[in-house]
């Protein structure tokens, strides 16, 4: 089954991070994602640009608005995802207790949706 | 080329189905905890996808299985070790641990067991001995435990990470319990099974009358078990289930609707299974005392060689449940002592029994009480009064095939 794991991080701990914590983040984060490449596991994953980046987009009346960010204010962002094959739920937790944002912010998990 | 790659394909994915469970059993003994030993096995066949269409695949898979799963487990602790102390004390502990992978089929039995007596440990919640021990002994996914006991995925996947947690937590041992220990905690395993049983069986509710996977699920476990520990409650316990397993064909009409004993078409009735458990009952009733799985085989026993209803002998099944009664005083056992005294000594003797057994308010709320107690007032002709106990056992039911076969009790009266 596929399972999409969102990662939410608080960037304010992130932005406060010194160049060589950051650097060794990054390597968890490699080291992780080859890890799940060569199990098979991996379908896709992104890291999100900043939130401040964002724009949200809404259609009514058939007039396009956009404002700036995201409408509500949290304390986690949506910082990127994975796209993963598990053999169920809990195996799809177990990947993504490793992602190594798990242990600063969140990981949202949730099954696919299969049509028919 | 592609032929030969998609049959080594369909071939591990065979082998999968057929021995993952083992190879899992044997890695969380050699790693020492449930999920690095999930993560090892997965990595395994992942491994065995990528090598064996070209190298071929290795005379014992098995064994090739479980020490690439412990190898790809030390060598993706080195990797997290840079980040985490505990990875990297853990990973110096298992390489520095000459462990020969032995797989001597005796040991690899003993894993699974171990497994068992692990995930039914009385310090586990009942329902998260149920969940694991269908996870991780029998292979269900986490999606499909939640369809069978009607829950919902992130409950029972919470279940499963609180109690290995918990395994974790409060060093609960890998291991086949000390002789002193086996008989308690052989119960907790022997329970979970037939609670398994059970819930395939005759489920609490929904309109299937039963759930042939959970039940098939439970007699194989119920097999293994006897195969490594032939412990009397052990085949006392198969013995039960094989007996009931063989009357699921004639235990419903073709309209959906429960039918009793003695409305069974005995033909229908799995003969073989008959004879595997009746072989069953006499091992597991030689030693003293009896326990409560071979008398309730017993009497399952004594029903399956009775060619009808009429010619069943009562007076045995009677005297069995005073056996079972004795051991094990409860409501329950006493309402069927009088539904098969009724049968010995007349409907009157019996409904006096299940009156007394009321009277004392524990199954007041217990639908089959209120039935057997109809069924013996229209036998004795108090129509009206059946009508009324047929009322209150069809309040108290939710479950399709019982509801019908009330209504239809109802209706013919």
């Amino acid at each position: 089954m596929k399972y999409l794991c969102m990662i939410y991080d608080e960037e304010t701990k992130l932005a406060a991070m010194s160049k060589s914590e950051s650097d060794a983040f990054l390597g968890e984060y490699r080291t992780f994602s080859q890890g799940i490449r060569d199990g098979g596991q991996y379908i896709a994953g992104e890291a999100l640009k900043s939130v401040s980046t964002a724009t949200t987009v809404r259609v009514r009346n058939g007039k396009v608005s956009t404002t700036d960010g995201p409408f509500a204010e949290t304390r986690e962002q949506l910082g990127g995802f994975y796209l993963i094959d598990a053999h169920d739920l809990n195996e799809a937790i177990q990947v993504a207790s490793r992602i190594p944002s798990a242990r600063i912010g969140s990981i949202e998990v949730r099954p696919i949706m299969v049509f028919g | 080329m592609h032929a030969t790659a998609g049959a080594t394909r369909d071939a591990i994915e065979a082998l999968y189905r057929s021995d993952s469970r083992r190879v899992l059993a044997t890695l969380i003994r050699l790693l020492g905890d449930f999920d690095l030993a999930e993560e090892a096995l997965h990595e395994a066949f992942a491994s065995a996808i990528a090598e064996w269409p070209q190298r071929g695949q290795p005379d014992n898979p098995r064994a090739w299985l479980v020490s690439a799963g412990r190898f790809r487990a030390i060598d993706a602790l080195r990797r997290r070790a840079r980040f985490n102390a505990a990875a990297a004390e853990l990973e110096r502990e298992l390489a520095e641990e000459f462990v020969a992978v032995n797989d001597a089929d005796e040991s690899v039995d003993d894993d699974q067991l171990r497994l068992i007596f692990t995930c039914c440990h009385p310090a586990l919640p009942p329902d998260a001995q149920l969940a694991l021990t269908l996870r991780e002994v029998c292979g269900l996914t986490t999606e499909e435990i939640a369809r069978a006991f009607l829950s919902t995925a992130p409950t029972v996947a919470q279940r499963i990470v609180r109690a290995k947690n918990k395994i974790r937590g409060t060093r609960i041992p890998y291991q086949v319990p000390a002789r002193e220990d086996l008989p308690m905690r052989l119960d907790s395993v022997l329970r979970v099974v037939y609670l398994l049983f059970n819930e395939g069986y005759a489920p609490s509710e929904g309109d299937a009358l039963t759930r042939t996977d959970l039940s098939s699920e439970a007699i194989r476990l119920g097999r293994l078990l006897v195969a490594l520990l032939p412990e009397p409650e052990a085949l006392g316990l198969l013995a039960l289930m094989l007996l009931h397993e063989a009357r699921r064909r004639a235990r419903m009409s073709a309209h959906g609707e429960l039918l009793l004993l003695d409305e069974q078409d005995r033909a229908l009735w799995d003969r073989d299974a008959i004879a595997e458990g009746c072989a069953l009952v006499e091992r597991a009733l030689a030693p003293r005392p009896v326990g409560l799985y071979a008398l309730q085989a017993a009497i399952a026993a004594v029903h399956a060689e009775a060619p009808s209803a009429e010619r069943t002998d009562w007076r045995q099944i009677v005297a069995l449940y005073d056996a079972l009664l004795a051991a094990d005083p409860s409501p329950v056992v006493a309402l069927n002592r009088a539904a098969a005294l009724a049968m010995r000594d007349g409907p009157a003797a019996g409904l006096a029994l299940i009156e007394e057994i009321l009277v004392t308010g524990e199954l007041g709320e217990y639908a089959l009480a209120h039935s057997a107690r109809a069924e013996l007032l229209r036998r004795i002709g108090r129509q009206e009064d059946a009508r009324t106990a047929y009322g209150r056992a069809l309040a108290l039911t939710r479950l399709g095939p019982e509801r019908r076969f009330l209504e239809r009790r109802l209706a013919g009266l």
